[in-house]
């Protein structure tokens, strides 16, 4: 298999003569992607081409799923983003509660929205710091994670769990929130504003950083769409593609917050929005703590879930990285016939070879690190 | 009672004897001088095991971490548990290296930095050999370096140890440039290489050459560090691209050479920039009445520009290879060039002489 992955890769680009030559990064580097191997053909320092090879993070989860109960299977979307969790289960409780008809009640939708903007603050401040970690600023990763660590406080005490949390469930949340939930939420969200002033400090306008990242990995909208780029990584290019203004799903629609744009396309714009991005989740969490009204937080639902037969559902969602699709059908049994995520990692990926080639090695972590993939996603 | 005394006095004799017709006194220079040598490699080593535990604390307080706590008071011992870890390391070596160029690049590199210390005024007229071209000496060794590097990845038979050691030895070319460039105003107004004697020469100013030269300080900090090879510029040992650099195939005792080379680098750069730029061990500004010894005021600085120059590691991210040589060749060498051009056109107009 490595024969033939080699032999494709060196009959691509043609040699202009000087020595080429193949070098590996991964499947186990120091930089923090996990387990995504490239294979990278170099001229010098120049990149002629850049290959992944995927599957080192594969856990058939789509085809476990096939034999789970659809209650069985919420545990399974954790692991496909384990950086943000809470969004992956909600997208897989959504399509199951479309399929199946089921209306989550209010009190349950908000606590979603606000466990799934609390998880994309999470999520977020991992890239930041990992981003800045690749880029060679090695601190940042350690102020990213220290607020992390406040969120996954409050997680964990809601759902006693801090990185797979099995909580957004068919027709509702698993549970309903400590009483001091609420304050504590907002005593967080009170320390975390002026924290973010004080990263973009630190990174924003660096000089360094800017060389590094400005002009780099430019995606132009047209490219982006048509390779199914989504997500903060598109919105960096200037188009509006946020699925939860798009196609409201949860109470999105009744909330103000705004969609971050940045013009440029490249690692700058993808970080700047990402950046935005963490205010505004705490806009959105601000709305939504205010609108939590008391109430039951799970549906009256049959004890056992079944899909009606001949069915399907495909809902799309916003996580962290990217648009979050999952597509179910069911065949009348409490198992879904086919479970599949459309995981924005996977897509997001594709482009990696094309914005990298004839720049430098040092270019591919920036790009990596700004596209914010996690390579569960791409494997699953 | 008569033995005893004619023992001593027949010794006496005999030394007297060797002295005068053996030029004893030579070796007595010689073995003075070996003698501080020795004491100055003791010094620096134990004082490098202390910059090793600073950096691992300065860099946790920096990230929001305590740092070693455990191994001795404050983890103070912890370098020596470093030491002792790597001494006892199994010396890992690849099977087609080049045998003898693979064993002398580390010690190369070690020793070239340590023969920097050489001199470094510590106090007034306290160092090893006040040669009258220290700076040029400074200069010279520190170009050892590079070939220790280029060694060191070519004997390494390991195609990114090469590639490594490439960059690396680029880079540290490209910035002995500006690093020179940046002390020739100095020289011209002080008009001697030797650091005792700027330091003397500051003193006599009334200011340290931070203030009128504070341009050539920059480029030279930001040289000291490219020459160090530290972050923002350790792209050769960054440990988030995939090349290891040059000293990948090392482990062991020769990896610690290397690790310490990289100290003693710093801690040559950074007493330079004290000696010459501010003020050696002269008294800060305004507190020349405290009965302080000028060593207490070197060590005070020198602490300051390494402090420094760890802030920098954790600060900032690192340049890119070409980036890195873009900012040296044509960022701060015609900065360092304009600066010698007006420090030349002052010095003339105000008559200090050439």
């Amino acid at each position: 298999m490595t024969d033939l992955l080699l032999s494709r890769i060196k009959g691509d680009v043609s040699s202009s003569g000087t020595d080429e030559y193949v070098v590996n990064l991964g499947p186990q580097h120091p930089a923090t992607h996990g387990v995504l191997r490239l294979i990278v053909k170099l001229d010098g320092e120049t990149i002629k081409q850049t290959t992944p090879v995927l599957g080192y993070l594969h856990r058939s989860i789509e085809k476990i799923c096939e034999n789970r109960t659809y209650p069985q299977c919420i545990t399974y979307t954790d692991r496909v983003d384990y950086v943000s969790a809470m969004t992956v289960n909600l997208a897989f409780a959504l399509a199951a509660e479309k399929l199946m008809s089921i209306q989550a009640p209010p009190r349950a939708q908000w606590l979603r929205m606000i466990f799934c903007e609390l998880q994309r603050i999470a999520s977020h401040l991992l890239w930041f710091g990992a981003f800045a970690g690749d880029i060679g600023a090695l601190t940042p990763f350690l102020y990213g994670l220290r607020e992390r660590e406040r969120i996954l406080d409050l997680f964990e005490m809601t759902c006693g769990q801090r990185l797979t949390y099995n909580y957004i469930r068919i027709g509702g949340v698993m549970i309903d929130v400590l009483p001091d939930f609420v304050q504590k939420c907002r005593a967080f969200l009170d320390y975390f504003d002026p924290k973010i002033d004080e990263y973009e400090d630190l990174m924003t306008y660096n000089p360094i950083f800017l060389e590094r990242s400005r002009g780099v990995g430019v995606v132009t909208p047209e490219v982006g769409i048509n390779c199914g780029f989504s997500g903060p990584s598109l919105r960096g290019s200037g188009v509006s593609c946020d699925v939860r203004k798009q196609q409201p799903y949860l109470y999105y629609d009744q909330i103000k917050f705004n969609e971050c744009l940045e013009m440029a396309g490249d690692c700058w714009s993808r970080y700047r929005v990402r950046m935005r991005e963490l205010r505004e989740c705490v806009s959105i969490i601000r709305q939504c703590l205010e609108r939590l009204e008391p109430g039951p937080v799970e549906a009256k639902m049959p004890p056992i879930l079944k899909a009606p037969p001949a069915s399907e559902a495909y809902v799309r969602s916003e996580s962290a990285r990217g648009e979050m699709g999952v597509y179910l059908v069911g065949d009348g049994t409490p198992k879904p016939w086919k479970a599949k995520f459309r995981c924005a990692s996977f897509s997001n990926l594709y482009l990696l070879d094309q914005l990298t080639r004839g720049w430098k090695l040092a270019d591919i972590m920036a790009v990596l690190g700004s596209f914010d993939l996690i390579v569960p996603e791409v494997d699953r | 009672m008569n033995l005893f005394s004619n023992l001593i006095a027949k010794a006496g004799e005999t030394l007297h004897w060797l002295y005068i017709y053996l030029g004893v006194a030579r070796i007595t220079d010689l073995l003075d001088n070996v003698v501080v040598v020795v004491a100055m490699f003791g010094g620096t080593s134990l004082f490098v095991m202390f910059l090793v535990w600073m950096e691992r604390k300065v860099s946790a307080h920096m990230q929001s971490r305590i740092g070693p706590n455990r191994v001795g008071p404050l983890g103070l011992l912890q370098t020596l548990a470093d030491a002792i870890k790597l001494t006892i390391k199994e010396d890992i070596k690849p099977v087609n290296r080049d045998k003898i160029p693979y064993f002398i690049a580390p010690i190369v590199a070690f020793v070239a930095t340590f023969m920097g210390l050489v001199v470094i005024p510590f106090d007034n007229g306290v160092v090893v050999q006040d040669l009258n071209v220290g700076l040029l000496y400074i200069v010279a060794i520190t170009s050892f370096t590079v070939i220790a590097i280029l060694t060191a990845g070519w004997s390494s038979n390991n195609r990114f140890a090469l590639l490594g050691g490439f960059r690396s030895a680029a880079q540290i070319v490209s910035y002995e440039v500006p690093l020179v460039l940046s002390l020739v105003p100095v020289i011209m107004t002080t008009g001697t290489l030797s650091l005792n004697s700027i330091v003397l020469f500051q003193k006599t100013l009334g200011m340290w050459f931070v203030v009128p030269q504070i341009i050539a300080f920059l480029i030279f900090i930001t040289s000291a560090t490219a020459e160090a090879n530290r972050a923002p510029f350790d792209i050769p040992e960054a440990e988030s691209e995939l090349i290891g650099g040059f000293h990948t195939e090392y482990s062991g005792v020769k990896f610690a050479m290397f690790f310490l080379g990289e100290y003693i680098a710093i801690v040559v750069s950074s007493a330079v920039a004290v000696s010459v730029f501010l003020g050696g061990w002269l008294p800060f500004p305004y507190l020349s009445a405290w009965p302080v010894p000028g060593f207490v005021w070197f060590m005070l600085k020198l602490l300051l520009m390494i402090f420094l120059i760890m802030a920098f590691r954790w600060t900032f991210p690192r340049l890119r290879v070409d980036q890195l040589m873009d900012f040296g060749w044509k960022v701060l060498i015609p900065i360092a060039i304009l600066n010698i051009l007006i420090t030349g056109a002052l010095l003339l107009f105000f008559g200090k002489g050439a």
